[in-house]
C-alpha cells in the first residue's frame, strides 16, 4: 500500500466514524427535547436554546474529525 | 475550482507585517461597527427612534438569555462588553462572508474578500482572549489565593492535615485532579477555536464546491444554512465564554466536612 492510498483511506475512515458518533448523539439530543415538547408543549421556546447549545457541543467533535481531515496530507 | 486553503493567502506585506485576506473582512467589520456605533451614539435619546429601538430590541433579548446563565443582571452587565462584542463580531463576520464579493473580487489573482473566521489566527486569538480574561476576572473578583487554590489546591490540603487521614487522603486527590485542571483550560481554548474554525471554514469549502460544480439555484439551500450556522456559532462561542466567565468569578462550593 503506498502513501497516496492509506492517506486517503485514513482520511475517509476518520470522516465515516468521526461522523456517525456525533450524528447519533444529536439524534438523542433533540429526539428528549422533542419528547418533553411533546409532553408539556409551552417549553418549546424554553428548550430551544438548550437543545441548540447541546447539538453544537455534540457537532464540535465532528468538526474536529473534519479538522483531522484537513490536516492529513 | 476554487477550494480556500487551510492558511489565508497574503495580499500585501507591510513593513514585515502581512496582510491577509481575512484580515480584510475583519477591518470591514470593524469599521461598518465603528459607523453604526457612531451613528446609535449620535441619536441616543429618550424617544426612541427606529434604529434605536431596533438595537434595543435585540440587546433585551440578549441580555435575558445572558442573564439565564450568571443568573445576576449585574454580572450580566459587567460581562456584557466582552461578551457581547464577541457575538456581533462573530456574527456579522459569519454573515459577511455570504454577501456577494467574496470569493469574486480579485487583487492579483488571489481573492480579496474571505469570512474573517476561516483564519485559524483569528480563532485561536478570540479564544485565547476569552479564556485568559475569564482568568483575569476570576483573579479580580475572588481574590487571588481563592482563584489560584481551585487549581493547586494547597490551602485544602493544609486545612485537612488536622482532620484525620480520610481527609488527608481526599485532599491529595482534590490536589492532583486540580492539576488536571489546568490542562482543562488549554483543551477550553482548543476546543473554542476549532470549532468556530471548522464550522465556518468547512461551510466555505462546501458553498465553494457546490457552486463551481452548479452555479444557478443550487447554492442557496446552502448559503442558508450558513446563515443559520453563522448565527449558532457565534451563540455558542458567546455563551461558552458567559459560562468560562462566571465559573470563574464563583466562589468555590463551600467546604463542607468530608
Amino acid at each position: 500500500m503506498d502513501h497516496e492510498s492509506i492517506v486517503t483511506l485514513a482520511k475517509g475512515l476518520t470522516m465515516a466514524v468521526g461522523g456517525f458518533f456525533p450524528a447519533l448523539a444529536i439524534g438523542l439530543i433533540v429526539s428528549k427535547a422533542m419528547e418533553s415538547i411533546g409532553r408539556n408543549p409551552e417549553s418549546a421556546g424554553k428548550l430551544f436554546v438548550p437543545m441548540l447549545l447541546g447539538a453544537a457541543f455534540a457537532e464540535a467533535i465532528a468538526i474536529y474529525a473534519l479538522v483531522v481531515v484537513f490536516t492529513l496530507k | 475550482m476554487h477550494i480556500p486553503t487551510l492558511a489565508p493567502e497574503v495580499l500585501a506585506t507591510i513593513g514585515g507585517m502581512k496582510i491577509t485576506n481575512t484580515m480584510v473582512n475583519v477591518w470591514l467589520a470593524l469599521v461598518i461597527f465603528l459607523v453604526l456605533g457612531l451613528i446609535v451614539k449620535r441619536a441616543v435619546a429618550l424617544r426612541p427612534g427606529k434604529l434605536q429601538n431596533f438595537i434595543e430590541y435585540f440587546l433585551e433579548i440578549i441580555l435575558g438569555y445572558f442573564d439565564q446563565v450568571t443568573g445576576d443582571r449585574k454580572k450580566t452587565m459587567r460581562f456584557l462588553p466582552l461578551v457581547g462584542s464577541v457575538f456581533f463580531f462573530i456574527l456579522l463576520s459569519n454573515w459577511l462572508g455570504l454577501l456577494p464579493g467574496t470569493g469574486s473580487i480579485t487583487y492579483g489573482h488571489k481573492m480579496l474578500l474571505r469570512p474573517a473566521n476561516t483564519d485559524l489566527n483569528l480563532t485561536a486569538a478570540m479564544a485565547l482572549v476569552a479564556v485568559i480574561s475569564s482568568h483575569i476576572f476570576g483573579l479580580v473578583t475572588v481574590g487571588v489565593f481563592t482563584h489560584l487554590n481551585k487549581f493547586f489546591q494547597i490551602g485544602t490540603f493544609f486545612k485537612s492535615i488536622l482532620k484525620g487521614p480520610v481527609a488527608i487522603f481526599t485532599a491529595v486527590i482534590e490536589l492532583v485532579v486540580g492539576i488536571i485542571e489546568l490542562v482543562s483550560e488549554a483543551a477550553k481554548v482548543l476546543s473554542l477555536s476549532l470549532r468556530l474554525f471548522g464550522n465556518i471554514f468547512a461551510g466555505e469549502v462546501l458553498i465553494s464546491v457546490i457552486a463551481s460544480l452548479v452555479g444557478l439555484l443550487v447554492p442557496t439551500p446552502f448559503m442558508m444554512l450558513e446563515l443559520l450556522v453563522g448565527v449558532i456559532q457565534a451563540a455558542v462561542f458567546s455563551m461558552l465564554t458567559l459560562v468560562y466567565l462566571t465559573v470563574m468569578t464563583t466562589k468555590p462550593h463551600g467546604e463542607e466536612e468530608h
